[in-house]
């Protein structure tokens, strides 16, 4: 039953994603080519993401730690 | 000055100003009126209009509430995205039947043609070849009985996408029917307007063979005039045909070169049409919007005709009654005003309202309880309330004797076929009261009744709603370009056939379904019909409208958007 009734909700979603972008009025094959195209992309956006984004947030961080680090040091320095 | 030699042929109002004229006069009587209330206390957001007149407005002897509620943001975007997304494969097939992958199913020019100027390029062929045609199952569905509160559809099923239809040979029988301009149900084939009208067919055939001013001014015709002029409170009418002809014809016949045609923005293209025709000048005023009307007027009389500034020589305001595609009644008293300030004259088409509106269904007049002879020409057409065909003018005796005279219609046009005649005498009659039943009365509270009721809930439940809340053209928003054809086909499958309305004939992302309440209905008819509204409308995900209503919460899934607004 719980099977059952996920798999309406899913059928559900389908269908309202099929209506606001407009695909429902389409032929199959050109709904399978949107649906390819529309998969493909976000499927290279997570990728990208996932590859990428880790490694630029640290180095991001890093920089703008090292400016915060830098002032007391050159303070204490000038003092000296 | 702007009635000089239109006197001759509207015997004018020689306008004894009253007081309450010399109270209008006063500067911007009519501007200071606060109709476009903002209700900033109750409705904070979203932005709608709501036109209330009920700030102790002299001219309104009744509340006049008309909504119009806003796109909700989210809704206009994704509804730009599916056209996007829609446009960006119509030429994807396009260009594959350019290159011949594909069958290509409509008209091309031929290969002799291929050098000249493209005949298909534009939009709108554009626009028919690549969406109207994916969802074309909705329109041209043809109907094997009566349209009246049910009828039977012929099931048509289409191998190929909607470019060809076949019928199966099934009927589906009994479809609650909430497309038909319908609204005191006399589109029945049984009953005294139908036996009357297969009477007359006996003695006088069913064709007329000839134009008004030949052989075809039969004495029904003339019955029918005086039935006219007395159910409407003018002095004379005349019948036509066509409805759309009463309009796109006469129209010519009483403006031309020098005069000014002042016409709504949403009006019907019969209207636009004959103001074509005719060679004025024609100016539009935003729709219903007395504001707007007013500044035009005021600029004309100022400024006069173009180039030379000499005055017009007739100003002619054109106004509906019941705006079809937005379920909005006209301003009558307001325009009324200001035509008798500005010595304009006012062309009143009732298409819709005839029949519908008012306590004894003479129409809009009626409704506000304005005096019929305020209005110079009172036009309609008995298509909608009589179950006939063809439309009238009414007015003053000098004008519809001018009319019989120069009218295009009336000279070139087939007059009205005997038995429509009869049986707009006979259903005239059953509403004026005349046969001695109370049929008609009765019909009229019926249709009442019903318009409010079904307003109500379709309200409550939490669709977007267009127009005044006594109109009984109901306009519900669908907004996304697939939701018009799933409206349509989901309805239909519940045994319901409704008319879904998109591009041409509204702007471009307020595509609508429109209902059309009629006497007919029942209860039970309507209630199951709602039933059906509602099951399509969660199914859908239609029901946008952010108004303050009991039991919403979290019905939407745009209730997240009213958080983000505060």
């Amino acid at each position: 039953m719980e099977m059952k009734k996920m798999r309406e909700n899913l059928g559900w979603l389908y269908y309202q994603y099929l209506l606001i972008t407009g695909i429902y009025v389409l032929e199959p094959w050109e709904q399978s080519v949107f649906n390819t195209v529309l998969f493909t992309t976000v499927a290279m956006v997570i990728y990208t993401s996932y590859v990428f984004v880790p490694v630029h947030v640290r180095l991001a961080l890093e920089f703008f730690s090292e400016l915060v680090r830098e002032q007391p040091e050159s303070t204490v320095a000038l003092m000296n | 000055m702007t009635q000089n030699s239109a006197s001759k042929l509207l015997n004018g109002d020689t306008v004894h100003r009253t007081k309450q004229d010399k109270k209008a006069s006063g500067n911007g009587f009519v501007k200071t009126h606060c109709v476009f209330q903002q209700q900033q206390k109750r409705y904070r957001r979203p932005a709608e209009k709501n036109h209330h007149a009920s700030c102790a407005s002299p001219l309104y002897n009744k509340p006049f509430a008309e909504s119009f509620e806003e796109t909700p943001l989210l809704v206009a975007v994704l509804t730009y995205v599916g056209y996007g997304i829609l446009t960006i494969f119509g030429y994807l097939r396009d260009f594959l039947r350019d290159w011949k992958f594909e069958k290509c199913h409509l008209a091309r020019e031929r290969e002799q043609q291929k050098d000249f100027v493209p005949l298909y390029q534009d939009f709108e062929n554009f626009y028919t070849r690549n969406l109207y045609m994916r969802i074309r199952d909705n329109w041209n569905r043809p109907i094997c009985s009566v349209p009246g509160a049910k009828m039977d559809l012929v099931e048509q099923v289409t191998p190929d996408y909607n470019w060809t239809f076949e019928h199966t040979g099934k009927v589906l029988k009994d479809v609650i029917n909430m497309g038909s301009y319908n609204y005191l149900g006399f589109a029945e084939n049984s009953g005294t307007c139908a036996d009357a009208a297969s009477e007359c067919t006996v003695k006088y055939g069913a064709g007329v063979s000839s134009t008004r001013q030949e052989m075809g001014n039969l004495d029904k015709h003339e019955e029918l005039e005086k039935l006219v002029a007395r159910f409407l409170g003018v002095e004379s009418s005349m019948v036509f045909g066509m409805g759309f002809a009463t309009n796109s014809m006469n129209i010519p016949a009483l403006t031309g070169k020098g005069c000014l045609v002042l016409s709504d923005e949403l009006n019907h293209t019969s209207l636009v049409l004959g103001a074509r025709l005719s060679g004025s000048t024609i100016r539009v005023f935003k729709h219903n919007n007395m504001q707007s009307l007013e500044k035009l007027l005021r600029d004309a009389i100022v400024h006069g005709q173009p180039r030379t500034h000499r005055p017009w020589k007739k100003i002619l305001i054109l106004v509906e009654g019941i705006y079809s595609m937005e379920g909005s009644i006209v301003r009558l008293p307001e325009v009324i005003a200001l035509k008798k300030k500005y010595k304009a004259y006012l062309y009143l088409d009732e298409a819709h309202s005839i029949g519908a509106l008012g306590p004894r269904g003479r129409g809009v007049v009626d409704y506000f309880g304005l005096d019929p002879s305020d209005v110079d020409i009172m036009m309609g057409t008995f298509t909608k309330s009589f179950g006939a065909a063809g439309g009238y003018i009414g007015g003053k005796k000098e004008l519809i004797d001018y009319l019989r005279l120069h009218s295009h219609s009336a000279v070139y046009a087939t007059s009205m076929s005997p038995p429509v005649t009869q049986q707009i005498i006979t259903s005239m009659k059953c509403i004026m009261g005349e046969d001695s039943a109370t049929l008609g009365q009765e019909r009229l509270c019926q249709l009442s009744e019903n318009t409010t009721y079904f307003r109500r809930r379709l309200h409550e439940m939490g669709f977007i709603i267009y127009g005044n809340n006594d109109s009984p053209v109901v306009p519900l928003m669908l907004y996304m370009p697939a939701k018009i054809g799933a409206f349509g086909r989901e309805m239909l499958k519940r045994n319901i056939g409704t008319v879904v309305v998109g591009f041409p004939a509204t702007p471009i992302i307020e595509s609508r379904a429109r209902f059309c309440v009629s006497a007919a209905h029942t209860r039970e008819m309507l209630d199951t019909a709602l039933n059906a509204i509602s099951e399509v409308g969660d199914l859908l995900q239609l029901k946008y409208s952010r108004k303050n209503r009991p039991g919403s919460e979290g019905s939407d899934c745009f209730s997240y958007l009213e958080s983000h607004q505060d």
